[in-house]
């Protein structure tokens, strides 16, 4: 028979899974992880959500939740994936923006109110040298949360995650 | 020996399934049209964000048609419905399906939908059925981006080069055929928008027409009047002369080797 692990337990081995494209984020950084809670049937339930509908990184996360919790005996638990309410970067973490800058990303800024037909970007700044003189690239970048920026202090070219 | 029971065609589905078929349908068949850029887009830029546009869709299609399917129970997944139906149970709008050969083609076919599906998800957020409320929620963000980028591209090409006016211009004219099928709600759509289920796009039209006739003219472009219609009947089932090769396409590879797995 496997250990029984409590709630606690779960929720951190769980929190500690990383991002498959962004590694030094765990899902908790992000604010993909929403709940662990015991449901009626006394299974642990793992609650996720994606950060972009199409967000390939979703199934993979899934599989390492698994993975992770049945490494430590943990086998009867359920990773239910949920859309409601939708996944904004104001749910990341202040650990997880730094974290991100070091990793050389830019954070997500402030979200703006899209109304008007053509939105004006904020730059942000240069996650290496921090200039606030930046140029936006591409507004689509390696994956869904990211558009490319360069930077025109020390002309690295650099990702910046979406606010969204 | 018994005959195979055959599925149920779309139109005989109850409506709420044909409902969130006709949004997965849309959903999916521009994430395909969208794909057929890979590595083919003017530049690396835009390669990277017509398939970036292409994936969030796919990903709303996926959480469509798997909401489809478990409406409907009768076993069929979200693989089922997206590979194995034929043309004549494809229910989504003709411009979705309208080829993209020219990069001013495109743009003008995602101005157009894009457009449409913010309007239609911004107001489909306070649906009755929760499943469609969340999948609102999540894709009016995304939309709002795409419907961003397609704006910018109308712009610079509208009021860019000679060339880049008329070829955008010419791209306008192409797809606006199939623009009014966009509004054309039917009865089953209003009998589920007096539900609170669905959205009467009927009244997407006018708010709708503001943002593209703003754009329209910032790009010094024009909306031509009195072109023709198209006569529509995606909802039905009816399409263009290049749907079944989109189809062929898309599910060849699943029909060829069912049950396959990478």
């Amino acid at each position: 028979m496997s250990t029984e692990l409590t709630v606690d337990e779960v929720r951190e081995l769980a929190a500690a899974v990383v991002d498959p494209e962004i590694p030094v984020l765990t899902i908790e950084d992000l604010g993909v992880l929403r709940s662990v809670d015991r449901g009626t049937d006394g299974r642990v339930v793992v609650t996720i959500t994606p950060t972009y509908s199409g967000c390939p990184a979703m199934d993979v996360i899934t599989a390492d939740i698994r993975g992770t919790l049945s490494a430590h005996g943990a086998e009867d638990v359920e990773v239910r994936t949920v859309l409601a309410p939708a996944w904004t970067t104001d749910w990341m973490s202040e650990q997880g923006k730094r974290k991100l800058v070091e990793y050389g990303i830019a954070p997500p800024g402030e979200r703006r109110s899209s109304g008007g037909p053509v939105l004006i970007e904020l730059a942000p700044r240069c996650p290496r040298c921090g200039s606030g003189r930046t140029r936006l690239v591409s507004r689509f970048g390696s994956t869904a949360c990211k558009s490319i920026y360069s930077c025109q202090e020390c002309l690295e070219p650099f990702d910046h995650f979406k606010a969204i | 020996m018994t005959a195979p029971t055959l599925p149920a065609s779309t139109m005989e589905l109850a409506p709420t399934v044909q409902y969130v078929l006709r949004l997965g349908d849309d959903a999916l068949v521009l994430a395909q049209r969208l794909g057929e850029w890979s590595a083919k887009a003017p530049e690396l830029e835009e390669d990277v964000a017509l398939t970036n546009i292409a994936l969030d869709l796919l990903g709303q299609a996926r959480a469509l048609l798997s909401y489809a399917g478990r409406l409907e129970d009768a076993g069929r997944d979200e693989d089922a419905l997206a590979f194995l139906r034929d043309e004549r149970d494809w229910v989504n709008v003709q411009l979705v399906e309208q080829p993209g050969g020219d990069f001013a083609d495109t743009i003008a076919r995602q101005l157009f939908f894009s457009a449409y599906q913010y309007e239609l998800y911004g107001r489909l957020v306070d649906s009755a059925d929760e499943t469609l409320a969340a999948v609102a929620a999540k894709a009016v963000k995304e939309v709002a981006y795409h419907r961003d980028h397609a704006a910018r591209w109308v712009v610079r090409l509208g009021d860019g080069t000679e060339i880049s006016h008329a070829r955008m211009q010419a791209g306008l004219e192409r797809m606006w055929p199939y623009v009014g099928e966009l509004f054309d709600s039917d009865e089953l759509e209003r009998g589920l928008a007096g539900q609170r289920i669905a959205v009467d796009s009927a009244k997407l039209r006018a708010p709708w027409r503001h943002f593209v006739d703003e754009v329209v003219a910032e790009a010094t472009l024009s909306i031509t009047e009195g072109l023709w219609t198209a006569p529509g009947g995606g909802r039905r089932g009816i399409h263009t002369e290049s749907f079944g090769y989109l189809l062929a396409e898309m599910q060849h590879l699943h029909r060829s080797h069912p049950g396959g797995r990478w």
